[in-house]
């Protein structure tokens, strides 16, 4: 089966009904999605495909043959960290860093769809990704940092 | 500088200098040698402390990193005394030798918020004292006296010639003159910090936004097996036999054999393990555990509460006040047993080879793990290496006393050539992990005429967390486990060495230790306040309100000898607007706690609608944590702090019904999510007594308080937790 993760594409060999999470992990190595619950319940395995917020811990690999999948190796560019990570990174939002991955992804995903979220949006929007050391406050602060650098990155 | 020393009077601060260059001054070996430094791989100037010719200074690291920001204060307190950025000093796990035991617990263990405290003059010494050798090289190969040199960023540089030299370039002329480490060192006087003191972002926080942090789960060693654990339904029942007929038929599966634990399928990935576990079929024995069930434990709690238990406390005469007095207000606490749920499920790599064993392990207590595991093995001790990577969470699920999740991959990795990995799912991880004890307190108290508490007879029952294992000497007390009254007692008590920060003048406190049960209790973030914490201060609103008496002003005059609770209640009561009315509705509570030393109290506002679903709108948290190392790990550990409280007092709750738990994930086993999150603001106390700890403060005084202003908007005492089981539901 091929896959087009983070832009290249990649031949895996895992039975089709192996959930995308553990190809990331298990095959290819890309060790930065977490596995959290299994149960779509946590977010700590949040992955894009084709640009939308999913769940991969119960996404079979086959269910994203031929179709884009991001992850959080795939955030940072050629110039660096993305907005989003640069926001988590100066507002120092991880404490243990284990949901994290998931939580960038989500918040990526929610700043595609709405660059310029209020908090009711963004609790709603990340409600599905659980951070037991309770970095929640700085989760907001941080989507909104990322939204003004992402404002000001399609300024200039 | 040791002018300076001499000629000022000997303040706390100054002892903060000194001491420790005492209870240094026979530590440090110096491991330099001719061949490290040719070689290129670095000199040890101290047990923490490599520098390598090419001026990569190395940290060994005696505490472990799960969130707690361990890493960011003791790569700043050295940083701090050696001259350099801490963001540059590259890091390393110190091996699990006595040599890098806490100096607190003689053990290598990462908990109770001490890491913070127990660090900030030994790491300050090991970067001062390999400074000071760095300038007597310089100074002598220079011939210029020390006093002119000066340090940054890793050089030392001699302004009136211009002269530099980097300090791994200095290593050559330190064994070439054969220079010793000093006896002893002075600190820099905190008004020299340029690190300590400032908010500081964390350490390893580049590899937390970019995916590649590695925690024990993301290691894959050449040619190691995943196992998967078919665990008993009934809590510590054991396998029978088993068909691994289908299972072993799988893809990718290699093997299925019986260990303590349960049956462990052995696969080339985790995937194909956990989907050949299905598989198994397994005849269990359900053992002594087949009937117990949590309704039972409250029951009998409940009828141990009503007997006397061991007499931990009696000041004045709290019984002959109660049965004197006209009222006497009575209320039965209870608190379930709760799971850590760290994010990152337990997991543990090992390989054993000989009479040898390595493990990879987020662990907060590598000592033990290294004791249990050379016992499991009849191998002598120091032939159990332990690598350390970072944790995704722990709560004090990882410094479990059995090494739980760390020997049974090691039976499982026996007879095996290459290493194997074990990987708890979610629902081992809720269903056969450790839990916070289940505890019953039963309450006595009066007021006397001014409305104040005068008598307070406290009964607690619960499971010792201590009581049996190797901790017996130094935490129980005459048979009493001081973790279950911790928070309870008005006097210091065993190794504790703090009481309440209340005086009430009748106070009796007295304890059971509920039979062994089969559960096996952990600590669980701030241990027993987490229980202690709600019984204490929600009576005392109960008798705040039966006095009729404001419970901020309550506190406030129940503080009124011991200085720092007085001051951190006066600015809560001011931060947090504690006299501006509340719309019908709405509530306000309070509740103030000491662990391990900090003092810290906080006010949250509440908002409860008409079917109990509420809200916790904001809170406000005033902390006297000693000097702040660095204010925004604090700000972020006290947040955490109370979030994980909070979410514990809302919906944790672990139900046993013959033997067999039934929760599971986190659809059934709640846990605080983003819009669940109060408003936080957070005060820290500026002080220049000696830095305490803060990981787990913060989580004390969030539940009774919540606790409070729910009855503040309701008139509703909650004496059964969590609250969603009272028809609380936060949202």
């Amino acid at each position: 089966m091929k896959l087009e993760i983070n832009g290249k594409e990649v031949e895996i060999t895992s039975e089709a009904d192996t959930p995308l999470l553990w190809v990331l992990r298990d095959e290819l190595g890309l060790v930065g999605t977490k596995y959290g619950c299994g149960l779509a319940q946590c977010g700590a395995c949040t992955v894009h495909v084709e640009g939308s917020a999913i769940r991969s811990c119960v996404t079979p690999v086959a269910a994203v043959a031929d179709k884009r999948v991001q992850t959080i190796e795939g955030q940072a560019g050629e110039q660096g960290l993305s907005p989003v990570q640069q926001a988590w990174l100066e507002t120092d939002v991880a404490q243990c860093g284990y949901c994290q991955s998931g939580q960038i992804m989500a918040a990526t995903a929610l700043l595609t769809s709405n660059p310029t979220p209020n908090d009711a949006e963004i609790d709603a929007a990340m409600a599905g990704n659980i951070c037991r050391c309770g970095t929640y406050p700085r989760i907001r602060k941080a989507v909104h940092l990322a939204a003004a650098l992402i404002a000001e990155e399609q300024n200039t | 500088m040791s002018e300076r020393l001499t000629s000022a009077p000997m303040s706390r601060r100054r002892f903060m200098q000194r001491s420790g260059a005492l209870l240094f001054a026979a530590q440090c070996p110096l491991g330099l040698s001719a061949k490290a430094v040719a070689g290129g791989s670095g000199a040890m100037m101290n047990s923490f402390v490599r520098i390598d010719p090419s001026n990569v200074i190395t940290m060994l690291a005696n505490n472990s990193e799960f969130g707690n920001g361990a890493y960011t204060v003791m790569s700043m307190m050295l940083a701090e005394e050696l001259d350099v950025d801490y963001r540059s000093i590259a890091l390393e796990a110190a091996p699990t030798s006595p040599e890098y035991y806490s100096p607190l617990f003689r053990e290598y263990l990462t908990a109770g918020s001490v890491t913070t405290g127990s660090t900030f003059i030994p790491m300050r010494t090991a970067g001062a004292k390999a400074r000071t050798m760095l300038l007597e090289a310089a100074s002598r190969d220079w011939d210029v006296p020390m006093a002119e040199l000066s340090t940054a960023d890793a050089t030392v540089t001699h302004a009136e010639t211009g002269r530099r030299v980097t300090y791994g370039e200095l290593l050559e002329v330190i064994y070439r003159l054969d220079i010793q480490p000093p006896e002893t060192v002075v600190l820099k006087d905190p008004s020299e910090f340029k690190i300590l003191g400032k908010p500081a972002r964390r350490y390893e926080g580049a590899g937390k936004v970019d995916g590649s942090a590695q925690f024990g789960i993301d290691i894959k060693l050449p040619g190691m097996l995943y196992g998967a654990i078919a665990r008993p339904p009934v809590y510590g029942g054991s396998v029978v036999d088993f068909d691994a007929t289908e299972a072993l038929a799988m893809p990718g599966v290699v093997k299925a054999k019986a260990i303590r634990a349960g049956v462990v399928v052995l696969a080339d990935s985790y995937w194909r393990a956990q989907k050949a576990r299905a598989k198994l079929k397994i005849n269990w024995d359900r053992g002594a555990n087949a009937t117990i069930s949590t309704e039972q434990f409250y029951a009998d709690y409940r009828a141990l509460a009503n007997t006397p238990g061991m007499l931990a406390e009696d000041i004045g005469d709290a019984r002959g006040v109660l049965d004197g007095a006209s009222e006497v207000v009575e209320a039965t606490y209870e608190m379930p047993l709760l799971a850590h749920a760290t994010l990152e499920p337990m997991n543990c790599i090992a390989q054993v080879e000989g009479d040898t064993c390595t493990i990879w392990s987020g662990t907060q207590y590598q000592s033990n793990d290294q004791e249990v595991i050379s016992r499991f093995l009849g191998i002598p001790q120091q032939n159990v290496t332990i690598h350390r990577p970072l944790m995704g969470g722990s709560f004090g699920r990882r410094s479990s006393k059995t090494a739980d999740y760390t020997v049974e991959a090691v039976e499982a990795a026996m007879g095996e050539s290459v290493p194997v990995q074990i990987i708890w799912s979610r629902e081992e991880d809720i269903r056969s992990g450790h839990y916070r004890p289940l505890f019953v307190h039963k309450l006595r108290g009066s007021v006397d005429d001014s409305g104040m508490p005068e008598a307070w007879h406290q009964v607690a029952v619960g499971q010792s967390l201590m009581q049996g294992t190797k901790h017996d000497p130094t935490y129980m007390v005459r048979g009493i486990d001081i973790y279950s009254l911790d928070g309870c007692l008005q006097e210091p008590f065993g190794v504790f060495p703090y009481g309440t920060s209340y005086q009430i003048p009748h106070h009796r406190v007295e304890s059971h230790n509920a039979p062994k049960s089969g559960i096996v209790p952990q600590e669980w973030r701030s241990v027993g306040h987490t229980h202690t914490g709600i019984a204490y201060e929600c009576f005392l609103d109960e008798l705040a309100h039966k006095g009729g008496i404001d419970p901020m002003e309550l506190r406030l005059r129940l503080t009124k000898d011991h200085a720092r609770m007085n001051r951190v209640l006066r600015v809560l009561k001011e931060k947090c607007d504690w006299d501006k009315p509340l719309e019908r509705g709405r509530g306000r509570g309070v509740a103030s706690r000491i662990y391990n030393i900090s003092p810290v109290a906080q006010a949250v506002e509440v908002t409860v609608a008409d079917n109990g679903n509420f809200t916790v709108d904001r809170v406000v948290c005033v902390v006297d944590c000693g000097f702040a190392v660095n204010p925004l790990g604090i700000e972020g550990q006290v947040e955490g702090g109370l979030a994980y409280g909070l979410g514990g007092v809302a919906f944790g709750n672990i139900d046993i019904v013959n033997g067999e738990v039934q929760q599971s994930n986190f659809h059934d086993y709640p846990v605080m999510r983003l819009p669940q999150m109060p408003k936080v603001e957070v005060h820290i106390l500026p002080s220049d007594e000696p830095p305490t700890g803060v990981g787990e403060q913060a989580t004390t005084p969030i539940a009774p308080a919540v606790v409070n202003a729910l009855f503040d908007a309701t008139g509703r005492r909650i004496r059964r937790f969590p609250l969603s089981s009272q028809g609380f539901n936060l949202v």
